[in-house]
Formats: C-alpha cells, structure tokens, sequence
C-alpha cells in the first residue's frame, strides 16, 4: 500500500517537533532552518498550518531537472533528491509550485521530504496528530467521516 | 554538551559586542538559565547597585535544553536586579526567542552598561551588532515586532523587546517575545529600557546537534512526552483550557484573592473561567478561545489565542485588536479580574492585549489597580487624582483605562505604574498594599492554601507562585496531597518545591511540566545531554545550591528576614468565606523552622556552613 503524509492543520498547536524531527532525521541536529517540513503561523486568525512536499504524480521537480537527480523512490513512491548527483542549480525550486524544495546553502544542493524512506519522523514526532501517515488513497477519510456524522439523521 | 559553550557580553556602554567562554565549572555546579545567570550577575554586579544604573546588567539566558526537541525545551530567562524589589530578578518565558539565541550558538548574552542612544540588537548566528533605534523608541512591542520584520523581511526572525510601559518607567514591565510571550514579572523590562537597549532581534540556523548521548536523549524525551500526554493536567486540562482550568477549582477552595484580597472567593469566576472562554458571543457566535498553542517544541501547548467581542465598547473602531492575540491565563485573569473585581471577560482580555502591546506585568498591574480601588473606595484618592476615572472595584471601564494609560505613561498611569506598594505609600496606606518585597502577588489566597503563605513571604523574588507551587499538592495532590489548612510540614514542603523548581528554571524546560514530570523524568534528559552525571539528588541539591545563591545576593543588596513576611490583612484579617473562612495565614508557625531546615540562622542568613556545604 502506498502510504502518504495527511496533515490536518486544525490539530497544529505550532510547536515545531516536526521540524526538529526532521532536522534531526536528515541532518542529525535540532535545526528547525534545516527542516523539509515547516509550519506556518497565521497569527492574526489563531491558526497554524504544518506544510511540506505531497510527493506529486507527475513532480514539477523531477521533470525540471536537468541532471535526473530526482527520482522516485519504488518502495515509498518519495521523489528523492539524489545528492551526488545534484548540482545545486535550483531549477526544481523554480518548478515546484507549492515551493517544498528548497536550497541548503551548507551542503550546495536542494532538499525536499523523502518520507524518511517510509517512517516519516516528523509524523512520529507530532504531539497532536495533526501530521500521520496514512494509506494515499485515503488521506481524506477522516474529514470525509466528519462531514458524513453531519448527513445522519437527528433524532 | 548542549550547552553551546559562548556567551555573548554586549556593552551597551562601547558598542562592543564580544564573544568569551562559558565557565564550565559554574556550568558544573549551576546547569544553565536561572541558576547559571544568576551565577554571573551575582559574580559581576555589585548587589547593592541602583537597579536602573548602568552598573545594573541584564542577562538573557538559555538552558542546556532549550532548541532541543525535549518538550517544553525552548524555554529563556531574564535575569537582573529588579526595580520593583531590590530583590534578584529571574523571568522565564517561552515562545520562540531562547531556541533562536541557542540556535545563533549562543548560551547567553550579557548586557551590561547602557547606550548613550536607543539601540538594539540584531544577532544572525556569530554576527552580533548593536543598531541604532531611534526610529523604534516610543513604539509599542507589536509596532517594534512589525517594524523590524518588515526592515529585515526576514518572517523567521524572533524578536524579544520592550514597549512604552518599559521605556516611561513602569516598574513592572517585562520583555515581550514573540508578541505575547512575556518575561513578565519584578520589572526586568523596566532594567532593558534603562540601558536603552529596545530589542533583541535573532535569526539562529545553527541548531544543537552536541548532545552527549542521542540515544540516550531521545529515549528519555520520549519517555517524558509520554507521561505528559498520558496525564489528565497535561495531557488534557491545560491543552483544553489553558491554566485557566484552575479559576472554578481554586474559588471553590476559597482560595480566590478578591477585590484587593479582602475577600477569599469572586462571584463572577464563572463569567471570567476557562469555560467561560468557549461559550460562543451573541454578536458573531464566536467563542473567545479560538485556539491553543504551542510554545517552541511544548507538547502540552496550554497557551491561549482569544478574540474580543467585535461589538465590545474597547475595540469598536480600533481594528489593531481585532485580530487573534495571546489570551487569558490564569494569572492575568484573576489579576485583572477577580482582585478588581471586574466580570467582563472582554474587558480582561483587552487589558491582557495591552498588557501584551506595551509589555508590562498583568499580575502587577491588576494587583496595583486593585489597591487602587481600594485606595478610592475610602477616600484616600479622588477623581482628582485619577484624571477623572472612577476607581470602583468592578469597573471595566476604569480597568481597560487604566491599562490605557499605563501602556504609555501617562496621566493616573504613572501612578500605578509605580506598583502597589509605591501607590499605597504615596496615598498614605501602605497596608493596602498586597506585596511581598515590593512585588504583588499571584492567584492563591494564603489563608486558604498556608503553604503558598510561606512560599510568598521566603520567595527570592517576592510574591510569586512560580517559586514554590505547593498549590500542586496542597490543592491538586500532585505529587502527594496535603491539608492546605495546616501549616504541618509546609516548611519541608516548600523547601523541597523551591529546590526543585530552582533546578528545572536551570534545565530550559517549562516548570509546567511538573504537574506530571518530578525530577526522575527530567534528570534523565539532561543527563542524556549534560555532562556531569545529573541524577535527581545532584539536580536538587543544584536547586538548593541556586536557592541559597539567591537568598544571599538579596541579603548582600539589603533585604532582611524583615522582608519575608506578608501584609498585615493575610495575617491579621481571616478569611470570610469557603472551607478556609476564619483561618487567616499562620506563617509565625513555619518561617522559624523553614530557616531551620534552610540551615540558616534565625536571623534567617544561610550559615557559613550551608554556603559551604552547597559550593556557593
């Protein structure tokens, strides 16, 4: 079954372990300004949104790249950077239209998320649920079960 | 390590801003933050120091577990002498400013001095540089955060400041973070706008990758984030209801100061309570809570984001408090509420939002107007005085005011941004005063609650509960319940809470944390980062250590055993109603053998051998 990240934004409580959690996952410190995850606080209207790649079908990224340094994971269906063969020219930055690949001005090349290679750290991390990992096809379910408790009839 | 091993010493004086060392060996004995800073302010200030002197500093201090992913771990504090105490001053806040000043690689700064014209500071990782501010002075915190994020166009950029309150003397304003986190209390805001130092903007992208043992960290934060999830305060009560889930527990206590603390219980606690925050308005059908929230990596996130009423008299036509902003704890709502005497829960959350704009202390403040009240109710003050407001417990109209005016120092608001005990002695009734070394207290009636009585009167801070929260097991049973009518073996208690307390101020953790967590669960994580084997013995022992530390500075600078006592209506005035009415607060029986225990003298000076025994 091929597994994505569902990210329900009502639940975020803005804490930010899923960015430690990534951090620490991929470059093995605390660094929130490392993380391929980022949530995003909409002060004024009380509302926090945790944000990263959905691993697109046809990923912008991939076909941008004019190395084929981003390819598809078989098993976790990820588009992984593969960092040997990067060169750090930013065009899959350009490409991605929800921008979730990004530069890392230490190491030259871009990130983006991989899915951990299938146990997304960042969803393990989450204190409230608002980041999970669940069956692609289906990351709709749980607000599809919300709106349908709305259709039953009220007695 | 975790500890990043530099610290910053900026001289507001030169201009200079200079990289040097951590001491190991005060980090061996002191851990980080409360302890660590208190350390080197009581190295390198002399005690007995004008608090608003250049001679003062200020320090913003980091724990070895603040910017890593243990829950709660962004935790800083600012640590000085205090202007409205004499006393030390340490004030913890969360947000997100201590992980950045730790992720720029630092463990503190050190002010010290104070600039000959407005400046602030931008840090960026090794690049400190002071700027000039003049364009920033005599704006509010929320137009000083807008204005530096649009300079820098930087959105991840986190900035600590003061607001108006600070900068026209308000002795008990505090550094805002993040625009409604606070160092909120005994005026350590009052210290920063003095150095005419106005914020501290930072951007850190170095993380901390240095733990000693990962594996080891990872496990034991784990295992604590369980146990946090897993408990009914932590786990439930504080995320669904922020600390305001103890407004209706603590009135039905009789431990609810009211009105100035004649009076042990509010009427109105239901208007102004936790549930009263999720009750939907009749104008939008809006609730006030809109959400909680999070401080940096808090997996309990009790903060709370509220709206006022759109039609609600404070704000019609004021669009700049329209928006969500940080809501209503515990803390602010019964010190604006309850002790004035005031029910609109609007009212309480627009005075909290100006609380939050111009950075000053609501516990103080709602304490201050409250002896304010009273102060008019007998005469001692007039309309005369006020500017026109009519002080009367129960006005919003005068509390929404009067937060109006002590935003920005001017009119009546300069006599309440004196303090309580300031006001009182001025209007000639310095008994109406409900301060202890100068500072006004927190939410718990000590007639109702006899261990809080002696935690107020020996806190190094005054009047706080965040030094010694036997409330926790005088009223809650956490981590063992006791009788809160007797005073039987409160000395052993406080000490124990105060101690403790002590070393997770140290840690970079939320003292939040120890409705479920004791020392077992927190020794483990910063023993998996620090070196120096940090059992929960040695971390307690680091407590008392930083206790007497503490209590020595406040005797060096003057204070006395005269100083830890109560005012004369919580000693003398019994409680009216609820299960503690005719009890009044018998710190007489506690304080003797407190000094006891202490190992100080009756005098209540820790002893040659106590300061040896601790290494202070």
């Amino acid at each position: 079954m091929l597994k994505a990240l569902q990210l329900e934004p009502e639940k975020c409580t803005g804490c930010l372990q899923c960015e430690m959690a990534c951090s620490y996952e991929n470059e093995g410190v605390f660094n929130p300004s490392k993380s391929r995850i980022k949530v995003f606080n909409f002060h004024d209207e009380g509302r926090f949104a945790p944000y990263t790649c959905s691993q697109c079908s046809e990923a912008w990224c991939l076909h941008a790249c004019p190395v084929e340094a981003i390819v598809i994971n078989p098993v976790t269906g990820a588009k992984d950077v593969l960092e040997d063969i990067c060169v750090g020219c930013k065009v899959c930055t350009i490409a991605c239209p929800f921008g979730t690949v990004n530069y890392n001005a230490d190491s030259g090349k871009v990130i983006k998320c991989d899915l951990c290679g299938g146990d997304p750290a960042c969803a393990t991390a989450c204190p409230t649920g608002a980041i999970t990992y669940v069956d692609a096809e289906h990351t709709g379910l749980a607000r599809m079960k919300a709106h349908a408790s709305q259709t039953i009839p009220k007695h | 390590m975790a500890w990043t091993g530099k610290i910053l010493r900026v001289d507001l004086t030169a201009g200079t801003c200079v990289a040097e060392p951590l001491n190991r060996e005060w980090a061996g004995l002191y851990l980080g933050q409360r302890g660590l800073a208190t350390k080197y302010l009581a190295e390198e200030i002399d005690p007995k120091v004008d608090a608003l002197s250049p001679g003062n500093k200020l320090i913003m201090a980091t724990g070895p577990l603040t910017g890593t992913m243990a829950s709660t771990g962004g935790r800083y504090s600012v640590i000085t002498k205090s202007p409205l105490t004499g006393a030390i001053a340490c004030s913890n806040s969360g947000g997100f400013i201590g992980n950045e000043i730790k992720m720029a690689g630092w463990d503190m700064i050190i002010f010290e001095g104070k600039s000959p014209q407005p400046v602030y500071m931008y840090l960026e990782n090794d690049k400190a540089e002071l700027l000039d501010a003049s364009h920033l002075w005599g704006k509010s915190v929320w137009d000083t955060d807008h204005s530096l994020h649009n300079e820098y166009q930087d959105p991840l950029l986190r900035i600590a400041c003061v607001g108006r309150a600070a900068e026209t003397g308000c002795l008990y304003a505090g550094v805002i973070n993040d625009l409604h986190r606070a160092a909120g209390r005994s005026g350590v805001g009052t210290v920063m706008a003095s150095k005419n130092l106005k914020a501290v903007a930072v951007r850190g992208t170095q993380g901390v990758g240095n733990v000693r043992d990962m594996k080891a960290f990872m496990k034991a934060t784990n295992a604590g984030k369980a146990v946090l999830a897993g408990n009914p305060v932590t786990g439930e009560g504080l995320p669904k209801l922020g600390t305001q889930v103890l407004m209706n527990v603590i009135n039905e206590v009789g431990a609810m100061p009211t009105r100035n603390m004649r009076e042990v219980q509010f009427e109105g606690a239901n208007r102004i309570s936790a549930e009263a925050m999720l009750v939907p308005r009749e104008s939008d059908g809006k609730p006030n809570l809109v959400t909680n929230a999070a401080c940096f990596g808090c997996t309990i996130a009790c903060g709370r984001i509220s709206t006022i009423d759109p039609k609600h008299y404070t704000i019609v036509n004021r669009p700049q408090y329209m928006g969500a902003n940080g809501g209503l704890e515990y803390e602010a709502a019964w010190a604006l509420g309850s002790d004035t005497g005031v029910d609109d829960l609007d009212a309480l959350t627009f005075a909290n939002f100006i609380c939050n704009e111009d950075g000053f202390d609501p516990i103080s403040f709602g304490s201050t107007v409250a002896a304010a009240m009273e102060l008019y109710e007998i005469g001692a003050i007039t309309t005369a005085t006020t500017g026109g407001i009519e002080m009367k417990f129960g006005s919003a109209e005068a509390l929404t005011k009067a937060a109006e005016l002590v935003a920005i120092g001017e009119g009546f608001g300069r006599d309440l941004a004196l303090g309580s005990k300031r006001l009182c002695e001025k209007y000639g009734h310095p008994d109406l005063s409900m301060t202890v070394k100068g500072q006004e207290f927190p939410a718990y009636d000590p007639r109702a609650i006899q261990g809080m009585g002696l935690t107020y009167a020996t806190s190094n801070r005054g009047a706080c509960h965040l030094r010694s929260y036997t409330v926790s097991s005088e009223i809650l049973g956490v981590p063992v319940k006791t009788d809160p009518l007797t005073t039987d073996g409160k000395p052993e208690l406080v000490k124990a809470f105060q101690d403790a307390t002590a070393a997770v101020d140290s840690s970079g953790l939320c003292v939040f944390t120890t409705f479920a967590w004791t020392l077992e669960d927190i020794a483990p994580q910063v023993d998996a980062a620090c070196e120096g084997g940090w059992s929960p013995a040695k971390m307690l022992e680091m407590g008392e250590r930083i206790w007497n530390l503490e209590r020595k500075f406040n005797m060096d600078a003057g204070l006395t055993a005269a100083d830890d006592t109560l005012p004369k209506r919580l000693l003398k005035e019994a409680a009216k109603t609820g299960p503690a009415k005719g009890k009044v607060n018998e710190l007489h029986k506690m304080l003797p053998h407190y000094y006891e225990i202490r190992g100080w003298t009756a005098e209540g000076v820790p002893t040659p051998e106590t300061l040896n025994r601790l290494a202070v």
